[in-house]
């Protein structure tokens, strides 16, 4: 055998052979340059830089920048942001990942970390990440006059910025709103066959059963998850769009969801088949829990997290987190915007939401148990 | 083409003095090439290590109740999905590589790139477009029951659905790596098994397939690795995973050591199924790259036949999810293409390209010391640099991120730098992309490097002057194929990837998964089709780089 016909079928024609040495060599010079690229703009991370690249005769301000680790959509909480560094120079840096990992990141990163502030949904969210120590105690007049205690840490670690009340959904031709009543209620067995759900991975279902194991005990909680699955009409969800479509469908008849998620269908579909429910209104009220944000313990800049987060709290940002995001303010005496207004007043569960936090593990076991997957 | 160099080199001149030096020159070369792939291992493994770690931590508490509650219905989820994608990958994937490589038929040419297409679209993309699609309040039931047909279709999100999906998402790996086998040897084995009087099916089960083994197997390792590293996709489906019992251990019970010592239970099970593929492996020796253009002849019913298979496999594999996305991202592109995405499109590119080479220049000097030294260490380090594709994107992640944000404050403790420069630097995202898609690369070119001979190489020592001549002309010609698949499977991975691109990103470093993230963590799907359209797309040019080679070898 000659070593042509060795080479012959596996040759690599010549083109193709200098397109992958191009390929590698300019592959290799991207990298280098990709690092040199950044030593610039790294250096304006930390303290002061002499030179900007925006020579813009800014406001002493604007040099700061404020970095934020956010597990929020970053195009519902973008917006916001924009609006602060509109109005005050200050620049907004921001990098998403879901809760976990940014927390493991900050734990990483330690008194080094880029991060000024945690941004973060849920309630237990934040209590684990004060508990882990992630967090620094901050005291602002501001913040304790415009947030309610019950959705601020005792501690100041950390804030709710908004309010999401998750309630029932329900199909109005079939179910008359008079059938409904309490979380509890959807246990009964009336309901076998028309109940929907979302998945017990989510934080805000979790967060649900730990405020029904605080007022009802551990044990009647229990007993409504086990009729609840009993009553499911097909597996569970992977979130609550899909969850509301298939009521909307007349897959079933009733579910749980948060009221933004209705919210936002209603934007893009006013006729959207389903009404929304205030559970719990002659008993506990409907349960809430809060999106918010805390000062990283290692900060650079805790004064421009803590201003950022003054200014989420003022009448300007509420209004903005109940108009576009149709969550609802913390602040009391935000003018709600209309579509909030036409699901009307309702009574909210008091629980401080830190109990969340403290309860969540508890929830999950007995989730598991029920067998509510 | 070869130019044979004249046998001018005193070496071959055999004197005793000169085997001596030899000798130590080899034991030189011995302990040097096991530096060397012990370096990349250890580079590999530390993220891994970081993980494997966790089990010198104590058992937290929840772990009674994950073995009660969590662990038995993950273990039984976890079962029924790698059987499902073990059989149905297996099978759609090795019986298409066959005819399209060995029949001529209706659509042949084109099926035959077309049916690789789906290894571009990730599999979460195609689970929310799939459940987007055929769940009840769908287009497909909306429709049905529009027309009147109210006869209930089963519900899909559960773990038959989930199967069926990673299955299809995952035959192209093995239809990739057995249309290579089959290509350059079926029809030698063809021959010779018509010369020997065996029908069709024996020839195909008899000489083929056992010859194609090793790359079908090879196929079938990375799409169950894939299955169990898997959350995007099962999350969608609802099921409950080895993977999102990490996750429930992480993000529920926020036990991070619990979640590493499930990975590390993961990693354990992985381990011992690489361990015994390599052994078999090993018994199976080298394969000769032989090659004709001959193509088998059929009848039409036959013909029309493969025809029917092919157009099933493609459209429910890639068209059907295709036009999903390209409808939703026609709905949607308003609200939100903007001037953003060119930099999207470019940071996916580019962190892919980098990752690709890399990984690739890595696996075959992995895969070449592997060759020379065959012994129990080599094997057993080799295992080590592959292991990291099993493991869950973001666990891994974490697993690169603390040691390296570790190494960032040891710098700034001594004064060397003020601040961070490693974490949050493409270096880490090239590291944790490297450690994860290892083993993408290392299959295709491991496999091809199976091919050459003892004899090949012996005479190319012969014939040629230097080690770098006898690699350009003896080992990279039959190792280009190989290379060829590893860079368009590792950019195809790389494109794809979510977690480990979202957590060791530096800030604005956004990619196109990471689009597809901030939509569908709001459950947004529809609006999650534009970046996921242009993963499709981007990934798309690779492999129409390899099917025009392919092509020239077919």
């Amino acid at each position: 055998m000659s070593l042509q016909a060795l080479n012959a079928p596996f040759a690599v024609s010549q083109p193709i052979k200098a397109t992958l040495s191009v390929a590698v060599v300019s592959m290799m010079l991207a990298l280098v340059g990709c690092n040199k690229a950044e030593t610039p703009e790294q250096t304006t991370q930390g303290e002061t830089p002499a030179t900007e690249t925006e020579t813009t005769a800014a406001p002493a301000d604007s040099e700061q920048v404020v970095t934020i680790y956010s597990s929020r959509n970053e195009q519902l909480i973008k917006p916001l942001l924009d609006k602060y560094t509109e109005a005050t120079g200050v620049k907004v840096e921001l990098v998403t990942d879901k809760a976990g990992p940014l927390m493991e990141r900050l734990k990483a990163e330690g008194d080094n970390t880029p991060a000024d502030m945690l941004l973060t949904v849920d309630a237990g969210n934040l209590w684990q990440a004060a508990e882990q120590g992630l967090l620094q105690p901050v005291a602002s007049e501001t913040l304790n006059a415009n947030v309610p205690a019950k959705y601020r840490d005792p501690e100041g670690q950390w804030t709710g910025l908004s309010l999401r009340a998750r309630t029932i959904m329900y199909d109005p031709s079939k179910v008359d709103a008079s059938e409904l009543s309490t979380y509890a209620d959807l246990a009964d067995p009336k309901w076998k066959g028309k109940l929907c759900l979302r998945t017990s991975n989510a934080v805000y279902n979790q967060s649900l059963i730990a405020s029904m194991i605080e007022n009802l005990g551990e044990e009647k909680t229990e007993q409504v998850v086990r009729g609840w699955v009993d009553n499911l009409a097909t597996d569970v969800f992977s979130n609550d769009t899909s969850m509301l479509e298939a009521i909307a469908a007349g897959q079933c008849q009733v579910g749980l969801s948060n009221s933004y998620y209705y919210g936002r269908i209603l934007d893009e579909k006013p006729d959207f088949p389903v009404k929304i429910f205030w559970a719990n209104q002659d008993t506990t009220g409907t349960h809430v829990n809060i999106s918010g944000a805390g000062v990283v313990t290692g900060s650079d800049n805790p004064d421009g997290a803590l201003k950022l987060m003054e200014w989420l709290s003022s009448d300007e940002a509420q209004g903005l987190y109940a108009s576009s995001d149709k969550e609802y303010p913390v602040k009391e005496g935000i003018d709600e915007s209309e579509m909030l207004r036409s699901w009307g007043e309702f009574k909210r569960d008091d629980i401080s939401v830190q109990k969340f936090g403290s309860l969540q593990t508890q929830a999950i076991q007995l989730m598991d148990k029920a067998g509510y997957k | 083409m070869i130019t044979i160099p004249k046998a001018s080199n005193p070496q071959d001149d055999m004197a005793d003095t000169d085997l001596i030096v030899r000798k130590d020159r080899t034991s030189l070369k011995r302990v040097l090439s096991k530096s060397v792939l012990g370096l990349i291992s250890l580079f590999m493994l530390i993220p891994i290590m970081i993980v494997l770690l966790s089990w010198t931590q104590p058992m937290a508490d929840i772990w009674p109740h994950m073995g009660e509650y969590v662990l038995p219905q993950v273990l039984k989820n976890t079962a029924i999905l790698l059987a499902m994608v073990t059989v149905i990958s297996g099978s759609v994937g090795t019986s298409l590589a066959w005819v399209t490589s060995m029949y001529r038929f209706p659509g042949q040419r084109f099926f035959s790139w077309a049916l690789m297409l789906p290894l571009a679209i990730p599999a979460y993309v195609f689970a929310f477009v799939t459940v987007g699609m055929v769940d009840f309040s769908g287009p497909l039931q909306t429709s049905l029951r529009e027309l009147g047909v109210t006869t209930a279709i089963p519900s899909v999100r559960n773990v038959w659905g989930a199967g069926f999906i990673l299955s299809l998402a995952f035959y192209p790996y093995v239809y990739l790596l057995a249309r290579q086998a089959f290509l350059s040897q079926g029809h030698r084995a063809i021959e010779a098994g018509q010369m020997l009087g065996l029908s069709r099916s024996r020839v195909f089960f008899r000489l083929a397939l056992p010859q194609a083994l090793p790359w079908i197997i090879g196929g079938l390792l990375l799409a169950s690795m894939e299955t169990l590293a898997d959350f995007g996709a099962v999350s969608v489906f609802n099921v409950d995973t080895f993977t999102t019992a990490i996750y429930k251990a992480w993000f529920g019970f926020f036990s991070l050591t619990t979640a590493a010592q499930l990975a590390a239970l993961l990693i354990g099970v992985v381990f011992i199924v690489v361990i015994f593929e390599q052994y078999w492996q090993a018994r199976r020796g080298s394969i000769t790259a032989q090659s004709s253009n001959k193509r088998l002849t059929s009848n039409a019913a036959a013909k029309w036949g493969m025809t029917l298979l092919c157009s099933l496999v493609f459209l429910l594999a890639f068209l059907v999810p295709f036009l999903q996305l390209l409808y939703w991202t026609a709905m949607n592109y308003r609200q939100d293409f903007d001037a953003r995405y060119i930099d999207f499109v470019t940071n996916s590119l580019l962190i892919a390209s980098m990752t690709t080479v890399l990984i690739a220049f890595l696996a075959i000097i992995i895969a070449w010391i592997k060759r020379q030294y065959a012994d129990k260490s080599t094997k057993l380090m080799t295992t080590l640099a592959n292991l990291g594709y099993v493991v869950p994107g973001t666990v891994l992640a974490v697993g690169v991120f603390i040691p390296i944000a570790w190494l960032d404050n040891q710098l700034i403790a001594f004064g060397i730098t003020t601040k961070q420069v490693l974490s949050g630097s493409v270096i880490v995202m090239l590291l944790a992309l490297s450690t994860r898609f290892m083993t993408v690369s290392f299959q295709p070119i491991d496999r091809q490097l199976q091919r050459l001979t003892v004899n090949q190489e012996a005479a190319a020592e012969l014939l040629s002057s230097s080690p770098l001549q006898r690699w350009r002309q003896v080992v990279l010609p039959v190792l280009s194929p190989g290379v060829l698949t590893a860079l368009l499977m590792g950019f195809v991975e790389v494109m794809k990837e979510m977690p480990i691109t979202l957590m060791t990103r530096r800030q604005g470093w956004d990619t196109l998964a990471v689009r597809v993230f901030e939509m569908t963590s709001e459950g947004m799907w529809a609006r999650a089709a534009l970046p996921s359209l242009l993963i499709v797309l981007v990934g798309l040019i690779p492999v129409w780089i390899l099917l025009r080679q392919s092509e020239k070898h077919s």
